[in-house]
């Protein structure tokens, strides 16, 4: 995208106190742009347009895949719904040769890496694993124990290191940035990749969303610090950042990622954002959150600021926000249809890849499975 | 031929892995400079650089789990875990990610990863170093388990476990590491015994014992004994504990009509279970006696000056035989 101010990351500025959290931030609630002193970028009139449309686009999809999970048709589905901005800012400052590690929940980040939205539709169908090729596409299949991808995120960052792929040059040098959530912080692998990225100095940006809740659980439940500033105890610089900003979002991350690429290190960003949906659709968060909290950032909202800036830019019309819509309209109507037409595995399949080189166990197992299935058959 | 200790076949046999594959990595804890606790990697560090062989920091779901991503990055690290009974940290990463990530990709990632522990008691140690924790991994899809026995196949089970593309347990009898044995270095790799295939070490027709790890030489010296007393027994090293090459053990259990399977780990739902329903169900009218099993007690393993009675031995084997034939 544009040209990023570089600079090393540095722990929360000065310039805001409570009830806001320090954090970076290019783009306010009311839709005005804002400077800071560390991090500036200039995007040109159609990239801002562009980053509306991903953040209306994401937004839409993921309606389309809550609704068919009502109707019956995913099992199971991760909201990503007001965490836009923090993903597709995030997403979008990856170089093309980035390495992402997602968890279960980055349908922003996998749409700005430019792969079919419905790869992970499979999964929360239940009629695969969420099986895509990590490395072909840049983007780790999705992972759903807490917090276990930042330290394949780190062992492929040290990798990075080994192949001579640090260096200077943006175009070819290559980082990593492992997803999480703020409960994940308390788990061990996400403290132990952050103790492994440190000491090898692996290129890799350690990217929490924190959407104040696991589950149910807020966030004084796992810490009595704001949790950017984790990082220092590990030795790297941690930086928080408006989550629902896509601005400060991209540049923050950009910066952070071609650091690590030029060989800086690790960096932590706190993407200050909020689940505005539930956990999962198997969630009722009325149960444990007020609804004035929930009012209070949907004023907050990373489309809505960003459709502002526009409108005050005069970079946009009517004409070009109905026509995003109607695009992403079309969009999550054609990945409706895909969802209903995907067909069930068969079941023998369950029995394919449980090993490279196979196993004879296995093997003994399924010519049984097929064989009792077959002694079915003409039998009523 | 040379005559090697166990832990220097191993030393060679990663050494030549290394030497074949630059892929290769080590990773553990004390692996370079001091080349480990039983200086299994000895001199690697050394002679391939500390950006191989790979000191890490002390927590094993992060050595596991970052190799797992050097593993994505088309390396192929070979793990080791210092003491048996340090390996649950990982516990996670190789259950649910090491075993699992070329089913759920639906074969296209590979982790072609070793992971090696010292496993089995009989040192002194004190507690969390004698464990046999085999059948946690073996109850495991998608991850390999092997052990191996002796020298030779420390040499190639090391070796082939490097080179094969699934994701594998490998355990070394610890306290047989300072047994020597002959090794034929000078053999090609493809020429090995194939690994996930156990093997007749002593022919015999009175009866079968069943061990891996450190009890095939228990099993070994009994066989041995009850020579003497004009007892055939045939002793199998299983060698692959997950999958189990069964057939031979059909086999010779058809032959002789007995079986007595042995192991340090506590019998309860252990691989000795496995392999007396798996022979049950093939070899059940050819069975003269029902298979009997010799291993740990189901207790924590105790402190060390005790341990002599809690691990099987010649006797309770060759007692278990006697039992065998009292049927």
């Amino acid at each position: 995208m544009t040209r990023v101010e570089r600079a090393a990351p540095r722990r929360g500025g000065k310039r805001s106190g409570p009830p806001e959290p320090e954090f970076v931030q290019l783009l306010t609630p009311e839709g005005e742009r804002v400077s800071h002193p560390d991090y500036s970028v200039d995007f040109t009139d159609d990239e801002l347009r562009g980053l509306y449309r991903d953040l209306v686009t994401v937004r839409k999809l993921d309606a389309e895949a809550t609704a068919l999970q009502r109707q019956g048709e995913l099992g199971i589905w991760a909201s990503l719904l007001g965490q836009e901005a923090a993903q597709v800012g995030s997403g979008r400052a990856l170089r093309k040769q980035d390495m992402a590690f997602p968890t279960y929940r980055e349908h922003g980040v996998l749409y700005c890496r430019n792969i079919d939205p419905i790869m992970p539709l499979g999964l929360f169908r239940g009629v695969d694993q969420g099986g895509w090729d990590p490395v072909a596409h840049r983007f780790n299949m999705y992972t759903i124990v807490i917090g276990a991808q930042t330290l394949h995120a780190t062992g492929y960052a040290m990798g990075i290191v080994k192949d001579g792929k640090v260096g200077d040059d943006d175009e070819t040098s290559e980082a990593v940035i492992a997803y999480f959530g703020d409960g994940a912080t308390s788990q061990g692998d996400v403290n132990e990749a952050f103790i492994f990225g440190s000491v090898y100095n692996a290129p890799i940006v350690f990217f929490c969303q924190n959407n104040q809740y696991a589950i149910s659980e807020p966030l004084e439940r796992q810490t009595r610090i704001p949790l950017y500033q984790r990082a220092s105890g590990f030795g790297f610089p941690g930086i928080r950042v408006d989550g629902n900003d896509v601005l400060a979002t991209y540049a923050v991350t950009r910066a952070a990622l071609d650091n690590a690429r030029h060989g800086q290190g690790p960096t932590l960003i706190e993407a200050y954002t909020y689940r505005m949906g539930a956990h999962t659709t198997s969630d009722d968060p009325t149960r444990y959150r007020v609804a004035s909290e929930v009012e209070a950032w949907q004023a907050k909202d990373p489309v809505v600021r960003m459709r502002k800036l526009l409108e005050k830019q005069g970079i946009a019309d009517e004409a070009f926000f109905a026509a995003v819509d109607e695009q992403a309209k079309v969009e999550a109507v054609a990945l409706r249809e895909r969802v209903l037409s995907m067909p069930d595995p068969d079941p023998v399949t369950m029995f394919d890849h449980v090993y490279p080189n196979g196993s004879p166990l296995i093997d003994k197992q399924r010519a049984e499975f097929e064989s009792y299935h077959a002694s079915f058959e003409g039998s009523h | 031929m040379e005559t090697l200790t166990l832990g220097k076949s191993l030393n060679l046999g990663l050494r030549r892995a290394m030497e074949d594959d630059s892929k290769v990595l080590i990773m553990g804890e004390d692996v370079g400079k001091l080349g480990g606790v039983f200086r299994i990697t000895d001199g690697l560090q050394k002679d391939f650089g500390d950006e191989r062989v790979i000191d890490t920091p002390l927590a094993e779901a992060g050595i596991v789990g970052t190799a797992i991503g050097l593993a994505l990055r088309g390396y192929r690290p070979v793990v080791e875990i210092q003491f048996d009974g340090f390996v649950y940290p990982a516990y996670d990463q190789i259950v649910c990610q090491v075993a699992k990530f070329h089913y759920r990709s639906q074969g296209k990632v590979k982790l072609p990863m070793v992971i090696r522990i010292p496993f089995g008691g009989g040192i002194g140690a004190v507690e969390h170093h004698s464990e046999s924790p085999e059948a946690y991994f073996s109850h495991t899809a998608g991850l390999k388990v092997v052990a191996c026995s002796n020298p030779s196949d420390a040499y190639w089970m090391i070796q082939q476990a490097i080179a094969s593309d699934d994701p594998i347990i490998f355990f070394e009898p610890k306290r047989r590491y300072w047994e020597k044995g002959e090794v034929d270095t000078a053999a090609s790799l493809s020429s090995a015994y194939p690994l996930h295939s156990s093997r007749v070490l002593r022919s015999g027709a009175d009866a079968t014992l069943l061990a891996y790890g450190p009890m095939v030489r228990t099993c070994l010296d009994a066989a041995t004994a009850a020579a003497e007393d004009g007892r055939n027994l045939e002793v199998i090293d299983l060698r692959s504990l997950s999958p189990l090459d069964m057939a031979p053990v059909f086999e010779s259990v058809r032959k002789t009509g007995r079986a007595v399977v042995v192991h340090e780990a506590p019998g309860n739902i252990g691989l000795g279970a496995e392999v007396a329903a798996r022979i049950s169900e093939e070899c059940f009218y050819s069975l003269e006696a029902p298979v009997l099993r010799v291993t740990g007690y189901d207790i924590p393993y105790p402190a060390s000056r005790v341990e002599e009675e809690f691990l099987p031995d010649l006797d309770r084997v060759l007692e278990a035989v006697d039992r065998s034939f009292g049927f």
